[in-house]
């Protein structure tokens, strides 16, 4: 039986085509992906993703929790309402997952999971409190719904359907959020455009998106959100990393703070030097897609796709690859596809972000 | 869902029409094009091969999967529609206008064995 989402009568009744994500049974599009796709770079679209999980620490033990639990520093963190892009790492230095911490007050820190994997997340998250901070609370708040609005033009989308919320999220900056009464408002997203994701209660969901709809704001489900977050770069978790990499060899190194004498879990394995790298791959012949799994044959050595699609921005297929060390952007290397080899040039990811092309 | 009367069909979603001059002009499927989702690449085979039935005979690529198209019987290909290939997009706009390639089937028989409208239908309000 698949997992239902606060909003999937609001999908079915839209006449989504729904897919198995990760156990959930969620919309992939409701009718064409592409002109989703487009609605995002262009003006607004909407993303149920409550299948992610918020997770709420509290305690004085906190920040001092995360800053071993997370390879990211939660120190960077001073003011309420701050976030930040983290792996959670094995001991072993394999990504457990990447998530988005949320700082709110010096006893309450959030963050927020991938679906597929919370229930591991919540189990290693448990057992390293248990050790490391016992007064340590872990919430997990499947109370909570949660829409993405993106877009050039979502923020006013936001401010339409939810009054009053001007007021209280004119001001954020990008990776910032504020609490604006039962709503959580955060100036972030997974699709390179401007903003806001916002966590409510789930009994508010359906009345929150039929409001966004009525705004203007577009029904977009995960092919797009696929689409837009590869073009702008950004990993998705299970393919592009997983826990046999480490974030180094991820694109992920600058997510990583080794500089500070800090110790985290997963920091001694990652001072030998990455010997494999993720690179984006612009794909120059016709005669296919990219798509995770493929062959690569570069000058260094043999490498693979660990995502790829078609990108209605550059109306040309992109991906995101694993490669060795000594593979450089504007190296032409080839990919197999079926019986044919073709060739792709490396690019440094993103390749289209806020409604434009990145690359030529 | 759209399953023109008049055409045959195969259980992998391929339509087929018989022309007056007895090849067949072959394509996929309404059902198939909504399946796969926005169209993005299409490859056919060349004029002149030889087709067995149910060989992979082309492949349509969407936004999200890949999927091979299979000769719906054995025969060798007179024509390749080019249109699809500059513009896969036109196939999820109309499956049944927008042809793949046309066969000359080995033994025209081979198309009575194929499903026609109802039990095509049947089979995908099943599925």
């Amino acid at each position: 039986m698949l997992r239902q989402t606060p909003l999937h009568a609001v999908h079915r009744a839209a006449g989504a085509k729904m897919v198995d994500f990760g156990g959930w049974d969620m919309p992939v599009h409701y009718g064409s992906q592409i002109e989703e796709h487009h609605a995002v770079r262009r003006d607004a679209g909407m993303f149920d993703v409550s299948h992610m999980l918020p997770v709420d620490l509290h305690g004085a033990e906190a920040r001092a929790f995360l800053r071993y639990a997370l390879a990211n520093d939660v120190d960077k963190l001073t003011v309420s309402g701050k976030a930040l892009y983290s792996c959670m790492l094995r001991p072993d230095g394999g990504v457990i997952d990447d998530l988005i911490v949320y700082f709110l007050r010096d006893d309450w820190f959030r963050i927020v999971v991938n679906a597929a994997t919370a229930e591991k997340d919540l189990a290693w998250l448990q057992s390293l409190a248990a050790k490391r901070a016992p007064a340590l609370t872990l919430t997990p708040r499947r109370d909570l719904a949660m829409i993405a609005v993106q877009g050039p033009r979502a923020r006013e989308r936001v401010w339409q359907a939810l009054p009053g919320s001007r007021a209280a999220s004119e001001a954020l900056k990008p990776f910032m959020a504020v609490e604006f009464g039962e709503y959580f408002i955060a100036r972030t997203g997974y699709t390179g455009e401007d903003g806001f994701e916002v966590m409510l209660p789930a009994t508010r969901a359906a009345e929150f998106w039929n409001a966004l709809a009525a705004a203007g704001a577009r029904p977009c489900g995960l092919g797009a959100r696929d689409t837009l977050r590869l073009e702008a770069g950004m990993n998705l978790y299970g393919q592009d990393m997983t826990e046999t990499e480490n974030p180094l060899e991820s694109g992920l190194a600058w997510t990583v703070d080794l500089k500070s004498p800090r110790d985290f879990v997963g920091k001694a394995a990652l001072t030998a030097p990455a010997k494999r790298q993720l690179v984006g791959l612009l794909l120059l012949d016709k005669g296919g897609v990219l798509r995770g799994h493929q062959k690569i044959r570069t000058a260094a050595g043999e490498g693979e796709m660990t995502s790829g699609t078609f990108s209605p921005t550059l109306s040309q297929s992109i991906g995101l690859a694993r490669v060795p060390i000594g593979v450089n952007p504007g190296d032409l290397v080839e990919v197999e596809i079926r019986d044919k080899l073709l060739a792709a040039r490396v690019v440094k990811p993103p390749f289209a972000r806020n409604g434009k092309s990145l690359v030529t | 869902m759209n399953v023109p009367g008049e055409l045959k069909y195969t259980d992998s979603h391929e339509w087929i029409r018989t022309e007056p001059d007895g090849t067949l002009t072959i394509g996929i499927t309404d059902h198939a094009q909504e399946a796969l989702g926005d169209l993005v690449f299409i490859e056919l085979p060349a004029v002149g091969r030889k087709l067995a039935a149910r060989e992979a005979s082309a492949v349509v690529e969407s936004v999200k999967a890949a999927s091979d198209v299979y000769a719906p019987v054995a025969g060798e290909v007179v024509a390749a529609n080019n249109e699809v290939v500059e513009t896969p997009e036109k196939v999820n706009a109309d499956a049944y206008a927008n042809w793949f390639y046309r066969l000359k089937p080995g033994n025209s028989a081979d198309v009575g064995k194929l499903l026609d409208a109802v039990a095509y239908t049947k089979l995908i309000s099943e599925a």
